[in-house]
């Protein structure tokens, strides 16, 4: 009982948050309120026993990629587009899209039907401690993934600074 | 326990409330953010999968997830910054050089 209360809170939470999330008008409320929806996502995580999971939300979510769009939102000069219409005339054509879709995803979770189970269960990874599950898992399996990760940064990286210089004058 | 089902139907709505943003708003940067929150609602459905089915594999997913995520902002915060240099603004509408 106390596990749904505590789950209803952070979904009710985590909806009013995001519907603030896009209807601000203001681009500085809209990060704040995602600052907040993403301590309530890694609040979600620990509840779900992923620990590793929820730090990295808060440190690299929370703490790196909101901090870059509050630098760029405060970087362009928004004031005068705040005057300018910001929701799409079209929106209730894009509401019942989403609505629609919504109703056909749910439907079809009443065709779930759980697989095996996995050799992780609460027990094992509690005796192991997560991030060593995780980190063993990461290192010996997906190691090759792993490594290609490092190349995608590596490369966001470098094209971040191509695009977001100035032309370069020969 | 909670049922499954109830964490499913979260990550819809989130993922719905996403897509809502991604259409309707006109400003670059919002649409971008709602980007993000779909990402984040594929997050917690992995996570939930992961849980349910004791197995870690949906937090590797999570993992790489976010590092993508990572790049993107970077890549796509670049790219903002770039269209507002030329075109002063970050209004989509005000962007239809290729009359698409």
């Amino acid at each position: 009982m106390l596990q749904k209360l505590f789950f209803g809170y952070y979904a009710f939470t985590i909806i009013i948050l995001s519907l603030l999330v896009v209807t601000r008008k203001n681009p500085v409320h809209s990060v704040m309120w995602m600052l907040l929806l993403f301590f309530h996502i890694a609040g979600l995580y620990l509840f779900l026993n992923a620990e590793f999971i929820a730090a990295i939300q808060v440190i690299v979510y929370a703490g790196a990629i909101l901090v870059l769009f509050l630098f760029v939102v405060l970087l362009l000069n928004l004031r005068e587009e705040l005057s300018l219409r910001q929701i799409a005339g079209s929106w209730p054509a894009a509401a019942f899209i989403v609505a629609a879709l919504f109703v056909a995803v749910t439907a079809a979770l009443g065709a779930y039907v759980q697989g095996p189970l996995g050799i992780y269960s609460i027990e094992a990874v509690r005796s192991e401690t997560h991030t060593k599950a995780l980190g063993r898992l990461m290192y010996t399996e997906y190691l090759f993934p792993f490594e290609i990760a490092s190349l995608v940064l590596l490369v966001a990286v470098v094209g971040a600074v191509v695009l977001a210089k100035r032309k370069l004058r020969s | 326990m909670v049922p499954i089902h109830w964490y499913l139907t979260l990550s819809a709505a989130v993922f719905m409330i996403g897509m809502f943003g991604f259409l309707t708003r006109r400003n670059i940067i919002i649409m971008f953010m709602s980007v993000e929150l779909m990402l984040n609602a594929v997050n917690i459905s992995l996570v939930t999968f992961s849980h349910y089915l004791q197995d870690l594999r949906g937090h590797i997913l999570v993992f790489f997830i976010i590092t993508v995520a990572a790049a993107e902002a970077a890549i796509g915060l670049a790219i903002i910054i770039a269209l507002f240099r030329n075109k002063q603004t970050a209004h989509v509408d005000e962007m239809n050089e290729m009359k698409g």
